[in-house]
């Protein structure tokens, strides 16, 4: 394994995990909700009494983050490598999948694994080990982005 | 008073995914590039979220309200089954593809351009799939 220091943040990681961990953890306190974004934006369609205000209000408070963040600072650089084919194809399995799964990176893996859920922890390793299999699929063996 | 606290997290999750360089998909593909140059930060900040929401959890599990009055709704279900494993898999199929998950996405649909807005347009497509094949299944079930 061969670190990329000089792209390594981990403070900046560190800072921005505390946030979302604060954020979640507020979520759940004060809403008695899990901070999954998957859950949340799939469960406007399916639309119940109740269920749409807080659903709407967390994702348009992250949808708006990067127009108050630039008051404080500039974005940071996007790279997106994937084509428009790739990203449709990708999007439809990261909508399916997680709605089958029950849950994303946040869900299984900030919520679940913060509450010591066994189900969390086997959703966790399971799209993090599809994840690290595509990835090298496509760069190691295909070469497409190497 | 419910919206407003939803909003404040949506608000907080979001500058936590900008500040850790998240909602730049090619930082995420280097975290899940293990054979090339790797970038450990996504994991870094893992760790850091689940620090600072475990405490959370732990005094949710002691009460039934949340501090507004609402019910703490946590997931009841225990079992790892195939529907679980099997989504996961396929969701991690699509993350390696582009390097978006659905919080990152959200987060950029405002400011990042055709593409994440792309992703996200195809990602609510999918969740709407789940939502037609699941409807339909129940319908066969009371068929």
């Amino acid at each position: 394994m061969n670190v990329d220091w000089a792209n390594f943040t981990p403070w900046s990681a560190l800072a921005g995990g505390l946030l979302i961990g604060l954020a979640a953890g507020g979520l759940l306190l004060f809403n008695g909700r899990i901070a999954g974004v998957s859950g949340i934006l799939g469960g406007l369609l399916q639309p119940a009494q109740g269920e749409t205000g807080w659903r709407l209000a967390f994702l348009a408070g992250l949808a708006l983050a990067p127009l108050f963040y630039t008051l404080a600072a500039p974005l940071p650089p996007v790279e997106v490598d994937a084509g428009w084919l790739a990203l449709i194809a990708s999007g439809l399995l990261v909508g399916i999948g997680t709605r089958y799964g029950g849950g994303c990176t946040s869900g299984h893996g900030v919520c679940g694994m913060a509450r010591g859920s066994k189900r969390a922890l086997a959703a966790t390793a399971a799209f993090m080990g599809a994840g690290f299999a595509v990835v090298y699929l496509l760069r190691r063996v295909l070469g497409s982005a190497a | 008073m419910n919206i407003l606290f939803a909003l404040w997290a949506g608000l907080l999750f979001g500058t936590g995914l900008i500040l850790s360089g998240m909602t730049n998909p090619a930082k995420v593909l280097a975290f899940l590039d293990l054979a090339g140059a790797w970038d450990p930060s996504l994991g870094i900040l893992m760790g850091g979220a689940l620090l600072a929401s475990m405490p959370a959890y732990a005094i949710a599990r002691r009460r039934r309200r949340s501090l507004l009055g609402e019910p703490l709704r946590l997931p009841t279900a225990t079992r790892i089954d195939r529907r679980l494993l099997a989504g996961s898999l396929v969701f991690g199929a699509g993350w390696g593809l582009a390097g978006y998950c659905p919080g990152p996405a959200v987060a950029s649909i405002l400011v990042g351009g055709v593409k994440p807005l792309l992703f996200f347009v195809a990602m609510v497509a999918g969740m709407g799939i789940y939502e037609f094949l699941q409807r339909r299944e129940a319908q066969r079930a009371t068929a």
